[in-house]
């Protein structure tokens, strides 16, 4: 069986190598068949990677410990689940499944955009074939998921952090999303090298960008929420290296999704979409190289390897070649129209992207700065959370502002007075929301009080937005009001799937605010039968078992929880003993109030032999927003990828009224 | 076994890569379509035509949900009403310079 996966993957770096030289000939010399033939190696090479990736997933499953990597990434008493998350748990498997979807990916998006964008799509098979390439080099040569050995009796197991649902999600989103980024870029690339300027790289790849961009939110999300129900300090985001990494690609992307509106809707800021979409995807690999390196200190780090100068030598080609491109095409990437005003839609997304930018160059020097230091002074300086909540706060508050303010205002101009009418109601909601909060006794922080009212600012504006856009409809022809909200979302999904998606961020900066600015927490050593308080909470600690699991030994503190006169039920808390990885693991109890979104977070740091406990204790109000936060960005994804018929129809009938070729 | 796979997967890979070629041994054109300059400048005229539509379309739904308020709408609406007509025209022009066999 290994034969067979290393012969797959051979012939993926062959199929791939193939595509990368017969592409550039084929669209260099302006030669038919070999430009098929090499989009059909594109799309074997997904087919073989799928037999690789199979042959490796039988040999987890079977416990086939002759194969290296399943033996260092497995045991026998490891549940099923888990033994499939081993795939993309190590170094190897995931660099496959990475080359998986981007083979899947390549195939896919090259077939269904050949029918009105052909002679654009001939540059794009290189481009893939080019990325492709390394990543099959990669796991043919540098780090192979079918190295064998002489089969142990039992494999060493998994980290225990890695035992967890959430993992079976997370990792494959987050791959998603970074492999999904290669779509903009290699269209963007062909583009470059074809001299097809015009818009249909930016409407081929826009659903496939839209689509990395909700995956990589996503996988965030479940992992912050992994981090905060598996490791155990009582927190959701720790700006480590590793989240980081996926961070800064999204909020490229971010930057991407609104500035190509002004390009499609404007015909400006041409170079700068390039350049976004070189950003995203060289972060992306960035964010690989970080993840699978080892070469930061993080939680996520799970291996140490020599792929880093492999990486960082292919992204530094990726970064020079791209921009080569850039400067060669920046007579045609001209602009023909000018800001005409900075009080203007097309201003205000300009102002976001720099924002965005902003924020991503700020966490990129945070990320970097240990490397750099230890390269300089001979000392890794690691940037601590101040750093990065300074940033969060000087961009990220000034961006949920935005978020209300761009897409109320005009095109082109906007006056003053239209300016005050549109925001009379929405201001006036902020206001009042501030005040009361005020009262409230959110003044205690600043910047949460801050964010909690341009919340409130932001939500008035979508509020009014669908009222205004569904009466409107109704004033059209719609029979009924639910027709007519129908009639609204569906006719621009894009517009109303991202005032959802607005929603969800608003969610998502309420519950940061609300969980980390106004938190409260306690310590206490408890015997049995002690109590301790926390706000209104009173917590006692009742018992301490101890249960064998498949897998490990699970000690669990049993509380009493009370606010005020009413009892609460109990809340659990502990640690797992792994038995074959030898580790112990801290395994939190959360008590959520479902009416408030509040969480009591319980952590029992250290379970001593007399039976007492030292525990540490959170209250984190409106934290559940985050993760509902997660199903309503999920649900705004969904509703701007839809597919539109009318759209698609639309453009066929222009490429084929320009005399685009259609046929194969 | 796996050697017989692995060379089964190989000689079939060569075919599916091969197939343009097989299908076709001596095909009467090997060039690629590709654009020519006007049908490339049409693609432009094209969509600027559409982007000006789309433009005055989402203006006057802004207008009539009150997104966008009248003195705003008045100061816009003539400019793109010509944008739209100038991008038409460009289009006509663009037909008039076509040869007859190529028009649809």
């Amino acid at each position: 069986m290994p034969e067979l996966g290393r012969a797959a993957l051979l012939v993926t770096l062959g199929l791939s190598l193939y595509a990368l030289i017969g592409g550039v000939v084929a669209a260099h010399l302006g030669r038919r068949r070999l430009a098929r033939s090499a989009q059909n190696a594109l799309v074997a090479s997904f087919f073989t990677t799928a037999i690789a990736a199979a042959v490796l997933l039988s040999a987890l499953l079977r416990n086939d410990f002759s194969f290296t990597y399943v033996a260092r990434s497995t045991s026998e008493a490891l549940p099923t689940a888990y033994t499939i998350s081993a795939f993309w748990g190590g170094q190897e498997g995931s660099l496959l499944l990475w080359l998986l979807m981007l083979t899947a990916f390549g195939a896919a998006a090259v077939s269904l955009n050949r029918r009105w964008a052909k002679d654009l799509t001939v540059w794009v098979v290189p481009v893939f074939g080019a990325v492709s390439t390394f990543f099959a080099f990669l796991v043919v040569v540098v780090a192979t998921p079918f190295a064998t050995q002489v089969a142990p009796a039992d494999g060493v197991g998994m980290t225990p952090s890695l035992q967890n649902p959430y993992m079976l999600a997370h990792p494959p989103l987050l791959y998603l999303g970074y492999v999904g980024l290669t779509v903009p870029f290699a269209f963007a690339m062909g583009a470059l090298l074809s001299g097809k300027l015009d818009e249909r790289w930016l409407v081929a790849t826009r659903r496939w960008t839209l689509f990395a961009w909700a995956a990589l939110g996503i996988g965030q999300l479940l992992g912050s929420h992994w981090a905060y129900v598996e490791v155990g300090w009582g927190g959701y985001y720790a700006w480590d290296p590793v989240e980081n990494a996926a961070l800064m690609p999204w909020l490229a992307a971010t930057a991407f999704l609104h500035s190509v509106m002004i390009q499609e809707r404007r015909g400006m800021l041409k170079v700068w979409n390039v350049l976004l979409v070189i950003l995203a995807f060289s972060l992306s690999l960035f964010g690989t190289f970080l993840t699978r390196s080892g070469v930061v200190n993080s939680i996520h780090s799970f291996t140490q390897s020599s792929i880093g100068p492999w990486f960082l030598g292919f992204i530094a080609v990726v970064v020079a070649a791209s921009l080569a491109l850039v400067f060669w095409r920046l007579p045609q990437l001209r602009s023909h129209t000018k800001l005409e005003s900075p009080v203007s839609r097309e201003a205000a997304f300009l102002y976001n992207n720099l924002l965005l930018l902003a924020l991503c160059l700020a966490i990129f020097w945070g990320v970097v700065y240990p490397m750099v230091s230890e390269v300089l002074r001979g000392e890794a300086v690691v940037l601590g959370r101040s750093y990065y909540d300074f940033f969060l706060r000087a961009f990220g508050l000034p961006l949920l502002l935005l978020m209300g303010i761009g897409p109320l205002i005009a095109w082109r101009r906007a006056s003053l007075k239209s300016l005050a009418t549109t925001f009379r109601w929405p201001t006036i909601v902020a206001l009042a929301s501030g005040v009361v909060l005020l009262l409230l006794g959110a003044g205690r922080s600043v910047p949460g009080l801050v964010a909690y009212t341009f919340s409130a600012f932001v939500l008035a504006t979508i509020v009014l937005e669908f009222a205004r856009g569904t009466r409107a409809r109704k004033a059209l022809g719609a029979t009924t009001w639910l027709g007519a909200f129908g009639a609204l979302v569906s006719r621009n999904r894009r517009r109303y799937g991202g005032y959802v998606v607005h929603a969800s961020i608003v969610m998502l900066a309420i519950g940061v605010a609300g969980s980390s600015a106004f938190d409260s927490v306690a310590e206490a050593k408890l015997s049995r039968g002690e109590s301790m308080r926390i706000g209104d909470y009173t917590l006692v600690y009742r018992s301490l078992d101890e249960r064998v699991a498949a897998n490990a030994t699970k000690i669990r503190a049993t509380l009493d929880v009370r606010r005020g006169d009413k009892e609460l039920g109990t809340v659990e808390a502990g640690k797992n003993a792994y038995t074959v990885e030898e580790q112990v693991s801290n395994e939190v109890g959360i008590r959520s109030d479902k009416l408030t979104g509040e969480d009591l977070f319980v952590i029992a740091e250290q379970i001593d032999a007399d039976g007492s406990v030292y525990f540490r204790v959170f209250v984190k109000p409106l934290v559940n927003l985050i993760w509902l936060a997660g199903l309503v960005f999920l649900l705004g994804s969904v509703i701007t990828l839809w597919p539109d018929r009318r759209e698609q129809r639309r453009l066929v009938a222009r490429a084929s009224e320009a005399g685009v070729p259609a046929t194969s | 076994m796996s050697l017989v796979f692995a060379a089964a997967l190989a000689v079939a890979c060569v075919v599916v890569v091969a197939l343009p070629f097989l299908r076709e041994p001596e095909p009467e054109s090997d060039v690629l379509d590709d654009l020519e300059e006007d049908e490339r400048a049409r693609l432009e005229l094209l969509e600027e035509r559409d982007r000006a539509l789309s433009a005055l379309k989402e203006l006057e739904f802004e207008h009539r949900t009150g997104t966008i308020a009248d003195e705003d709408y008045r100061a816009q609406v003539g400019a793109l009403r010509r944008d739209v007509a100038a991008a038409l025209q460009a289009l006509g022009r663009s037909e008039e310079v076509r040869p007859a066999n190529e028009r649809k």
